[in-house]
């Protein structure tokens, strides 16, 4: 690669663009200095809760950190590379997979909306999985198909029914988050009445299933979540000139020439197939599409929450809530969405402070 | 009404209004009426509606066997007198948030109050081992003031101040919150969330006369203080700061109404568990039937939720027959609609 104008070591100062252009293929474009190293950084972070995980997650064999690595591809002693592939490498992908699709989802859904207190778990796809998943475990609706199936249809069809219900001579992004609120207490009432309906086993195993939760995953979960990554996060990321000036408001955006509607539903499209597909693989998971955009956002100091940054933190968020989960309160292994409702409380109330400090700013 | 008081637009109308809206209040009495005396006579057991009244009125009677009177005057009338009281402190909370926070989509459930009472409970039951309701009722009350008001900053912060959009997101995002808590104390002890399940669902069975008693007070209590900010709220309607030149204390008044509010809606969660929707319709409802002016809102808001939740009841009672279903489900698939078709009428703007 050459780069043609290079701000040589100025390019420290993060505000600084670099353009590149490069000969063949024949690709130009600006990269953000600051992006792009919070990017890098973010990438190696996730990498090492990663290994820490697989390192030290649940049960009380410790991997030796330098078998680590060579685990994961399938060299070192038997015992590392039994405990790393068989064992931690499956929920530690589960983990990795949600995480990255909560986070790039979180901020799809912020971007559309404009509002960032908007993700999937407000806007009734968290509630329709949950409600879709309860019915199975407690009616035996849907035998045949596996809770990770009746989650994705749940969370799929509430996502479809926003938009359509939102749907007014086009939609915009108040009444969509308007509507995602009544569809998610519509959805939460239906699920508490079938917990209450349950017998007691039935209930725990709603209920550890609504909290969000990573035991007993396994491949099965990790794939297709990983597949739906593979596919929308570079579309996602392909979207991100006109999903920028979404930002901007309806009036502005179509005046820049953004097909404002067709941008918003191919967006929502991809956030609401991402949140699908995580909360049918961990369940729903809170806060983690919540936070990581706002985590994100200000860590690379955007203009709008970015999808790529917003993934990796997502990632890296449950995958150190889970190893929490798994160790931080011996015998008792947690679920994961405990952690990170715990993690929520003090970002709410850290996105209060902020809101204090700013005075009337956004 | 005294000078300082903003006169409401509807009021200048004259007496031809007054009387309307009398006939409105009177109608809806008797329709609450009505309903009670249906949610009597409802149930798997079908009883008619003349051996009701004489079970009520003259209980010897010989038409009244021991069977009937046990259930009429026994399990369904503490169950109306559930409904009756918790569907006006529903509607009479939720009437005060949307005055207060002048926005439509105000709601003791929408915003976070009732979840952050569950919360309350919860954590009374399940980490202090409070199981008596009048050691819970605080921790619910502070749960539920906790909430609206944590619910009421975030939802304030940034440009603009409290739209709709911004306290509706709020709201589920504390109550998704406290959800998870609440759910992570309810999954350690089996026994917990036994309790949490069935009380969660909100339903107005099984209580008794005892539990009506304790809480009657603090229901009591809240509306006054809620009814006698109806003047205030009015001035309210017409913006800060023409409220504060007709010589309101703000913030005195945001801290009664919030009291209330505080009280209204941790009282009645502590009893049949978070009930969403009810305090969001009604007030809607009336609104167009009385006018905006709060002194007649208030008190028809008292009269016509009960009726709602009554009404939500005896359904879920009869589609389901025999098995019954939560009044909190079909409160909420009543209501769902309502909201979402309030949300695509018309822009949001404030009240």
């Amino acid at each position: 690669m050459r780069a043609k104008t290079v701000e040589a070591m100025e390019a420290m100062d993060t505000t600084r663009k670099v353009a590149f252009r490069l000969d063949r293929p024949a690709v130009s474009g600006t990269v953000h200095v600051r992006t792009a190293l919070v990017g890098l950084a973010l990438a190696a972070v996730t990498f090492l809760v990663f290994c820490g995980t697989v390192a030290f997650g649940s049960g009380g064999y410790t991997v030796p950190l330098t078998q680590v690595v060579p685990a994961l591809w399938g060299g070192g002693d038997t015992a590392s590379l039994f405990v790393v592939r068989e064992l931690r490498l499956p929920r530690a992908s589960v983990a990795l997979a949600a995480g990255a699709a909560f986070g790039a989802a979180g901020a799809v859904f912020q971007s559309v909306t404009r509002n960032p207190l908007a993700s999937p778990d407000m806007l009734g796809i968290t509630q329709g999985a949950g409600a879709a998943v309860a019915a199975g475990m407690v009616l035996g609706t849907g035998a045949g198909l596996g809770t990770q199936d009746l989650g994705l249809a749940g969370a799929l069809t509430a996502g479809v029914l926003v938009y359509a219900l939102a749907w007014n001579r086009g939609t915009t992004g108040y009444r969509i988050v308007l509507v995602g609120v009544g569809v998610s207490w519509m959805g939460l009432s239906l699920t508490y009445h079938l917990l209450s309906r349950a017998e007691l086993h039935q209930a725990q195993k709603v209920l550890g299933w609504l909290v969000g939760n990573l035991n007993d995953r396994g491949w099965e979960h990790a794939r297709p979540t990983a597949l739906a990554l593979a596919a929308l996060l570079p579309t996602l990321l392909l979207l991100g000139r006109l999903r920028r000036t979404l930002m901007l408001g309806d009036e502005v955006a179509a005046g820049l020439g953004t097909p404002v509607q067709r941008t918003r539903l191919a967006l929502l499209l991809c956030g609401t197939a991402l949140a699908a597909f995580a909360t049918a693989a961990a369940g729903p998971v809170l806060f983690v599409a919540l936070a990581s955009p706002q985590i994100a956002q200000r860590l690379t100091r955007a203009a709008a929450p970015p999808v790529a940054a917003a993934a990796l933190t997502g990632a890296s968020l449950v995958l150190v809530s889970d190893l929490v989960a798994q160790r931080a309160f011996g015998s008792l292994m947690l679920p994961v969405g405990v952690v990170t409702g715990v993690l929520g409380a003090p970002f709410l109330l850290w996105q209060l402070a902020r809101a204090n400090r700013a005075g009337s700013g956004g | 009404m005294t000078l300082s008081t903003a006169p409401p637009p509807a009021v200048a109308a004259g007496t031809g209004r007054t009387a309307r809206r009398t006939l409105v209040l009177s109608v809806a009495a008797v329709v609450l009426v009505l309903l009670c005396l249906a949610s009597l006579a409802v149930g798997s057991r079908s009883i008619p509606l003349d051996t009701v009244v004489r079970a009520l009125w003259d209980p010897a009677h010989p038409a009244v066997d021991a069977e009937t009177e046990a259930i009429v005057r026994g399990t369904r009338a503490t169950r109306t007198l559930v409904a009756v009281l918790t569907g006006a402190a529903l509607g009479l909370a939720g009437a005060v948030m949307q005055g207060l926070t002048r926005n439509p989509l105000a709601d003791p459930g929408l915003l976070g109050v009732s979840a952050g009472a569950a919360f309350g409970t919860v954590v009374a039951a399940g980490l202090l081992g409070l199981t008596g309701l009048l050691g819970s009722i605080w921790f619910a009350f502070g749960g539920a003031l906790a909430a609206a008001v944590a619910v009421y900053l975030l939802g304030s912060r940034g440009r603009g101040g409290a739209s709709p959009v911004k306290l509706a997101l709020a709201g589920v995002a504390v109550t998704a919150l406290l959800d998870s808590l609440t759910s992570g104390i309810a999954l350690t002890d089996p026994e917990a969330l036994d309790r949490y399940r069935y009380w969660s669902a909100g339903s107005l069975t099984g209580h008794d006369g005892a539990t009506l008693a304790r809480v009657a007070p603090f229901l009591a209590a809240g509306a006054l203080l809620a009814l006698s900010a109806a003047p205030a709220l009015d001035s309210i309607a017409l913006g800060d700061d023409v409220a504060t030149s007709l010589g309101r204390r703000l913030g005195a008044v945001r801290t009664r109404a919030a009291l209330a509010v505080t009280l209204l809606t941790g009282a009645s969660v502590a009893v049949t568990g978070p009930i969403v929707f009810v305090g969001l319709v009604v007030p809607h409802l009336l609104r167009s039937l009385v006018g905006p002016g709060h002194r007649w809102l208030l008190p028809g808001s008292m009269l016509v939720a009960p009726g709602v939740l009554l009404a939500a009841d005896i359904l879920g009672r009869v589609v389901a027959r025999p098995q019954e279903i939560d009044v909190s489900l079909v409160a909420a698939f009543l209501g769902g609609p309502f909201f979402i078709a309030l949300v695509r009428r018309r822009r949001m703007a404030g009240l």
